[in-house]
């Protein structure tokens, strides 16, 4: 017997002995929170003897539907009763993808299609081999349905639990074959969400509702200033606050620890701290402009370069040169961060809603200075993701502060804390040049981007900083883009659809842009050039005719497009916005996806939803701005979120596509939103706002536009469209 | 710190608490009942909305020493999941929750604006739940789950009103 056999049968005999369940063909000891050990099997599925099948979930939930969306996959091949079919999320271990298992770049569903689909089959083929042994007959006598084994031409069956046993003693198949598409009895079924219940009746658990005996309640004051640091402080007002239990320093400040939150928070307010600010202090968002104007003056590292942009532009029959820039923006998920930490002799062992629990776990060893082993990470739900629930500053905080009080603690950030210590979507800042031929078709187009980096650069170039911009789909013969880093101390980070949040903005609305200078129609133009995009060029004309672009909106509405393949989809919005007095309403948002096989309509609906609005948002008002090197919004009053009163109505159109592979939607529609409404806003106005967001900045473009207008008027000049 | 008894989720209850500290902190950190959430502390998100003598407020700027005496309906006394309240059904129906973190507001809310109006235009859903805020951006699922509840709890009433006229 080898030792991994050996050592299945050790762990088939605990886990029966433990907990009445069997891992089938497969093992996940305890203890490898690391991934130490290396695993041979399939780590995704228990069946008891109950009949309970239980997915182990190694994807975060965070409202993107990983839950029901996994489940699906897993059930498909496995043809387990759904009603009875049981998730928990898993464990940190290499198997379930440390040291990055986790969930980000909308590759949930991606990464998973495959190995839970071959998960389901295989575990699927061993109950039917267990079957087939106990009748005697060829595995091919046999078929499965809804959680049992049938003996084809009888009435025999057996449940999955009768079978569990011996099936889990047999030889892992090394292959085997999946459904075909037209064999799916889930996929690609809209299909209701397996943790609605515990949502709507406040059970679901997120990471701000660990509870545990002795827990302290703990805030943490950190330097308004990036990169400062404490100088020295005086806690004795805090510590009289009733309910306060300590005051501790940690790396990033000092925080406070009470019986419950709010003496936490109020407690926090009467510490008089000193602090070195650093060398930020007197940073601000218009010194950050000019040296984004400064940069751009110097070459960069080259994202693209193709064809001959230099003859392209001495040929031009016209030319178009504009600047665009975007501000920070920070994530303000609902559930603002928070990570409870308990330490014992055993070790550490930490509670998160965590879109990242292989970093979670990483930076709690470091923190606390163990082995790998002797920590666990357990995952929670998540109280909205878009980005920022990967790595940062909580999970070390927590430790650290666990460390010093040696009690468990729940450190929240505050709204107010989320807000001025996140890690933000960087500033942006682009020129861009386009060439024209005499017909009116853009024939070059030149891009400089001047940004912080999202990532680690490599060979000058951040992908991220440039993504949606440099690598534009659009059939437009002469293509140069470079990037220019911006060197800052503002923590920066990913933010739903990163570098696409800001670079599809620029490119889509420039291409508007080029339409009206060439007098084109933005869709017609859009078409043109996407003749080498089929599936981008499809969902645009599909979104050009639900949204009838062809026949007049309604009085007073005005139409905007906008498109983009991202995130292995491909993703067509138009929009309808009324302009009134500056105040811009959307009315409606058609919006057109081919996201490959959906393996689950219903979420790929709420993604499309809920991209939209998160982009929405960010492009009427986001704008993370710092003055005396500090971040000047706080709260939901200045930093505010679409309400539902100006919600639009969302037309989702999900095509049937030919791609038989999933693609992503998590981060697929928030790019293409800010465009399409800034060029449904130009169609309302004739103003083209190269600035975001709009509600700053659109009342004084109008009023600009008006003055020029007076002033030609005035002048006997003529007015120009 | 003071002594204040109040009904919560129809029973009663007795805490010892500073008279100023937020109910929502009372809620969550002394009940362990978490439902409720935090999301801005200032009464801009609607997260920890709950019922107080049936009206919805924002429990984070609601002192515990006046809810002495009354009355506290918070999500997890909205219904349970044998007997969910109409809003609840409506929300299960939908599929409405994507994180799901404001939803227990979002309900509150909900159910506070049915018991007043009953049959809801969607101006007055946008007027009730405006103070929500939902980042995964489900307010067309919760539109439409407001209408849906409308009817659930249209359907109950007239379930009951001949069992009420049988009794009589
Ligand atoms: S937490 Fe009370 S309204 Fe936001
Ligand atoms: S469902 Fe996530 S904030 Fe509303």
């Amino acid at each position: 017997m080898s030792a991994a056999q050996l050592k299945r049968r050790e762990f088939l005999a605990l886990s029966a002995a433990g907990t009445g369940a069997l891992v089938l063909g497969h093992h996940v000891p305890a203890t490898a929170q690391d991934g130490s050990e290396t695993l041979e099997f399939n780590p995704f599925v228990r069946i008891a003897p109950d009949d309970t099948v239980t997915l182990i979930l190694h994807k975060p939930e965070n409202g993107q539907g990983a839950v029901t969306t996994l489940c699906m996959l897993l059930a498909e091949e496995l043809d387990c009763d759904w009603q009875r079919l049981q998730w928990e999320f898993a464990p940190v271990a290499r198997v379930y993808g440390f040291p990055l298992q986790g969930t980000f770049g909308s590759l949930g569903v991606r990464t998973s299609w495959q190995p839970l689909r071959e998960a389901g089959a295989k575990a699927r083929v061993m109950l039917q081999s267990a079957a087939a042994q106990r009748w005697g007959v060829d595995i091919a006598q046999t078929r499965t349905e809804n959680g049992r084994v049938h003996r084809v031409g009888s009435t025999d069956s057996f449940s999955y639990g009768e079978l569990a046993l011996e099936a889990a003693q047999l030889p892992v198949p090394e292959t085997v074959a999946l459904k075909s598409p037209d064999q799916y009895r889930l996929i690609g079924k809209p299909t209701p969400r397996r943790d609605t219940l515990a949502k709507i009746t406040g059970t679901a658990r997120y990471g701000i509702d660990v509870r545990m005996p002795d827990i302290a309640f703990a805030v943490l004051e950190r330097c308004p200033v990036f990169g400062g640091r404490v100088a020295s402080f005086d806690d004795s007002r805090t510590r009289a606050f009733p309910g306060v239990i300590d005051v501790v320093q940690v790396g990033r400040g000092i925080a406070v620890l009470a019986t419950n939150t709010w003496a936490a928070m109020e407690g926090r307010k009467l510490l008089d701290i000193q602090w070195d600010l650093g060398p930020n202090a007197s940073l601000s968002s218009e010194r950050i402009r000019e040296m984004q104007r400064e940069l751009l003056q110097h070459s960069g590292a080259v994202a693209r370069s193709e064809g001959d942009v230099e003859a392209a532009f001495a040929n031009a029959a016209q030319k178009v040169a504009v600047t665009y820039e975007v501000p920070y923006l920070a994530h303000t998920t609902m559930e603002p961060p928070n990570t409870a930490v308990r330490l014992d002799e055993q070790g550490c062992e930490v509670w998160s809603g965590t879109q990242i629990p292989g970093i979670c776990h990483s930076s709690a060893v470091a923190a606390a200075g163990l082995e790998a082993e002797q920590v666990k990470v357990n995952t929670l739900f998540i109280g909205g993701g878009f980005g920022s629930r990967g790595g940062g500053n909580v999970y070390t905080e927590a430790v650290e502060i666990a460390m010093v009080t040696g009690r468990p603690v729940n450190l929240l950030y505050t709204r107010e804390d989320d807000i001025q210590q996140d890690r933000y979507r960087p500033c942006s800042m682009v020129n861009l040049e386009a060439a024209l031929d005499a017909e009116g078709w853009p024939v070059a187009l030149r891009g400089r981007v001047s940004c912080q980096y999202f990532q680690a650069l490599q060979n000058g170039l951040d992908r991220e900083a440039v993504a949606g911009l440099a690598d534009n789909d659009y059939a437009i013969g002469a293509q140069h883009f470079e990037y220019v880093p911006l060197e800052l101390d503002v923590p920066t980070n990913f933010w739903r659809s990163v570098g696409a949040s800001q670079n599809v903005y620029f490119m889509e609305s420039f291409l508007d842009e080029l339409a009206a200078a060439g007098g084109k129609d933005p869709v017609e133009l859009r078409l043109h050039l996407l003749r080498d995009a089929p599936r981008l060029r499809r969902v645009l004309e599909i979104a050009a005719e639900r949204a009838g672009w062809n026949t007049p909106a309604v009085p007073g509405r005005h139409r905007g497009v906008a498109c983009v393949s991202c995130f292995g989809s491909h993703n067509a919005q138009v929009v309808e916005v009324s302009v009134d007095q500056g105040r811009v309403r959307v009315h409606k948002v058609t919006c057109v996806v081919d996201c490959g096989q959906a393996v689950n309509p219903l979420t790929v609906r709420q993604q499309m939803e809920g991209g939209i609005v998160y982009g929405l948002t960010a492009a009427l008002r986001g704008e993370i701005s710092l003055a005396d090197g500090r971040v000047q919004q706080s709260n939901f009053h200045d930093y505010d979120a679409l309400r539902i009163d100006e919600m639009p109505e969302i037309d989702v159109f999900i095509v049937p596509s030919e791609d038989p592979n999933p693609g992503g939607i998590g981060e697929t529609s928030t790019p293409a939103i800010a465009p399409a409404v800034v060029n449904a806003v130009f169609a309302a106005t004739g103003v083209r706002v190269r600035r975001l967001p709009l509600e700053k900045h659109l009342p004084t473009l109008l009023a600009e536009s008006q003055q020029q207008d007076s002033h030609a008027i005035n002048s006997g000049g003529t007015i120009h469209a | 710190m003071a002594t204040i008894t109040f009904t919560l989720n129809g029973q009663p209850r007795t805490v010892e608490a500073e008279p100023q500290m937020p109910l929502l902190w009372v809620l969550r950190d002394i009940l362990n009942l978490t439902g409720t959430k935090y999301g801005c502390g200032m009464a801009l998100c609607g997260a920890c909305t709950v019922h107080i003598d049936g009206n919805p407020v924002r429990s984070c700027r609601t002192e515990i020493g006046f809810v002495a005496g009354r009355s506290v309906t918070t999500v997890e006394g909205l219904g349970t999941p044998d007997a969910l309240h109409p809003v609840q059904r409506a929300w299960l129906e939908l599929d409405v929750p994507q994180c799901g973190y404001c939803q227990s507001g979002q309900q509150m809310s909900a159910a506070a604006l049915l018991a007043r109006n009953p049959k809801p235009t969607d101006a007055d859903i946008d007027a009730a739940m405006r103070n929500n805020i939902c980042r995964c951006g489900t307010y067309q699922s919760i539109r439409a789950a407001i209408h849906r509840a409308a009817e659930i709890q249209a359907l109950a009433m007239d379930a009951m009103a001949p069992a009420e006229e049988g009794r009589v």
